[in-house]
């Protein structure tokens, strides 16, 4: 069963002088615990693609239906709301907020969904255990290392119990050995949780783990393997 | 941070400097000439004779000091005299005091630089430092006062000179005579009568509640009741002409300390964008995105100000303990105007209060500027940066 219906997606951009198309027409669909990484050259529209997924980019065309709500058309306000309990981000940067604790960013997104100090608890432990960081809970993000903040950023993704989760090179900053100890960890948490990964990546690593490989071209899919 | 609590010193600093100088130009003027409040008989202000005098009376002294703002009144008897000595003569104003209350007013005797200052129903004279010069007369000298005394009659008299004091205005060092109150009376023929009651108050404060207090007792058509200002309006027009200039200054050094907290808040809401952008991609809505950052501003502006007043006091303080000295062409205009050339410093609690709040404001506007740039920014755009 589908949990993402993309149809006939189009983004144009219109900033410089000639318009740009960087999605073009994308038709596809993503079944509930996927692991699935888009790939493809610099510039096909990967990063664009899966930010029209997580409702960050509006798209010029074309729509995308998340369990049978059209979030093209959700307002602002909806579209924030919807992102918050729905999807869950993983970014190439990290993007942990660096004044808070690992456990406060962890526990931060739970906060905004009103879920209460005990259950927050719990839960920021149970996921700091999945992602190999239960002692580092009080330390902040500039005492772990690129690989460990990458982790926290997991864990954060999954505080919010979202449908899916959309990674933006999540390994680009990592070496090797963090690269295969985070997609361990996050095929792990895909099998026992059923989580849905989605990630857009240039790293063959990640390529190798995925048990779908969309290939984009031109703002196209050129290829989808299974 | 450092630029309001900064912001809140500067602000301190200019305004206590120009309240405490107008509080220095009051305090020279009320103690050592006018009073806060003088009490005439009605019209001497305008035709300042020594015919429009009135009876010294024990009952009105009691009952003006029973005001319990009251903390001195002293009464005077002034008029104009030739001085002359040898060859020398010169126009000179003659008072004619109770020395033991002038003193505790204004500390006259304190001014004396040589010989001694009067005792009560004392025959001699204290005469001005300059004057003195100008006449070529010294302590155990004579002069000669003469005058026009009560209703036409010639005043004239020889005194013995018991001291020479200095006093902070040149105008009055070139000019003055102090004689005892008896005596004085004796030279103008006036019998008990005086011109004034010059009265002091506790504080500045009270003057209107006090006029009111005076007036409840006075009959208005045998007396008139001045405050300060009246008698002084030269000094409330350089006042006021000063302040003008000082609100322009401070409105300058707003600007600037405008400018100062919105390049700073600006500059960190450029440096957390993405981190906003972070937090609205994960869920957090603008709004409330928006009103935590504008808290967190004022809890950052609060806590400023209170720094800034916290530096403040102690500088202000020792300031307002030590003024400073000023010398130069400043001193002169300070000088012409009646007032010492001291720079001294005010701690009155309103200002430090008005500014901490003007700051804080400058603050809260400042903070607008985040609300603003989360309520446009594009998160895509912002996550990229």
């Amino acid at each position: 069963m589908s949990i993402i219906k993309v149809e006939n997606l189009v983004k144009i951009y219109n900033s410089g002088a000639v318009p740009v198309t960087a999605v073009d027409g994308i038709n596809v669909e993503f079944e509930k615990g996927e692991f699935t990484s888009i790939v493809g050259p610099s510039g096909c529209g990967k990063t664009t693609f899966l930010n029209m997924l997580g409702g960050l980019d509006e798209p010029s065309k074309g729509r995308i239906v998340i369990d049978s709500i059209d979030i093209s058309k959700l307002k602002s306000k909806q579209l924030i709301d919807f992102r918050l309990h729905n999807i869950g981000f993983v970014f190439q940067a990290f993007n942990l907020i660096p004044v808070l604790t690992v456990k406060e960013n962890i526990e931060f997104i739970m906060q905004l969904q009103g879920i209460s100090a005990e259950e927050r608890e719990k839960r920021v432990d149970v996921l700091l255990e999945q992602v190999g960081l239960l002692d580092r809970k009080n330390d902040r993000p500039n005492k772990l290392s690129g690989g460990q903040q990458q982790r926290v950023a997991v864990a954060r993704a999954l505080a919010a119990k979202p449908k899916f989760i959309l990674a933006d090179e999540p390994t680009a900053n990592l070496d090797s050995k963090s690269t295969e100890n985070l997609l361990d960890i996050m095929l792990k948490l895909n099998k026992t949780e059923e989580t849905t990964f989605i990630f857009a990546t240039h790293d063959n690593r990640v390529m190798k783990k995925a048990r779908r490989l969309l290939v984009l071209e031109d703002g196209k899919i050129i290829k989808d393997e299974k | 941070m450092t630029s309001v609590y900064l912001a809140v010193v500067f602000a301190l600093f200019m305004r206590s400097m120009q309240f405490g100088s107008y509080d220095n130009m009051i305090e020279n003027s009320v103690k050592l000439s006018t009073g806060h409040i003088q009490i005439h008989k009605n019209g001497y202000w305008n035709d300042k004779s020594i015919n429009n005098t009135f009876a010294n009376d024990e009952s009105i002294m009691k009952k003006i000091n029973s005001i319990e703002e009251v903390t001195t009144t002293v009464p005077r008897l002034e008029s104009f005299a030739l001085a002359s000595s040898g060859n020398f003569t010169k126009g000179t104003l003659v008072i004619g005091i109770n020395p033991s209350l002038e003193n505790k007013l204004n500390e006259l005797a304190d001014k004396i630089i040589s010989g001694e200052y009067l005792s009560e129903n004392d025959g001699s004279a204290v005469v001005a430092e300059k004057l003195a010069e100008y006449l070529h007369v010294t302590v155990g000298d004579t002069i000669i006062l003469l005058g026009q005394g009560y209703h036409g009659i010639t005043a004239a008299g020889a005194y013995h000179i018991k001291g020479i004091l200095k006093m902070p205005v040149p105008e009055m060092n070139k000019q003055l005579v102090y004689l005892s109150l008896p005596e004085t009376q004796y030279l103008y023929a006036t019998g008990d009568m005086v011109t004034s009651y010059s009265i002091i108050l506790s504080s500045n404060d009270y003057l209107d509640d006090s006029i009111e207090k005076l007036k409840s007792f006075l009959d208005e058509k045998e007396y008139e009741v001045m405050p300060w200002q009246t008698m002084n309006r030269e000094m409330v027009q350089a006042i006021e002409g000063d302040n003008a200039g000082g609100i322009i200054m401070l409105a300058i050094l707003y600007l600037i300390i405008g400018f100062g907290i919105f390049g700073t808040v600006m500059m960190m809401t450029i440096e957390r964008k993405k981190e906003f952008a972070v937090l609205v991609a994960i869920g957090m809505q603008r709004s409330k995105l928006a009103w935590i950052v504008f808290l967190e501003s004022l809890i950052i502006s609060s806590i400023s100000v209170i720094i800034g007043i916290i530096l403040s006091i102690p500088l202000l303080y020792y300031l307002h303990l030590n003024p400073i000295p000023l010398s130069g062409d400043l001193a002169k205009t300070l000088e012409q105007f009646g007032v010492e050339a001291i720079l001294p410093f005010s701690i009155d609690s309103y200002f430090f209060f008005e500014q901490a709040a003007i700051v804080f404001v400058l603050s809260v506007l400042a903070a607008l500027y985040p609300i603003f740039v989360i309520n446009k920014f594009t998160v895509i755009k912002s996550l990229r940066d």
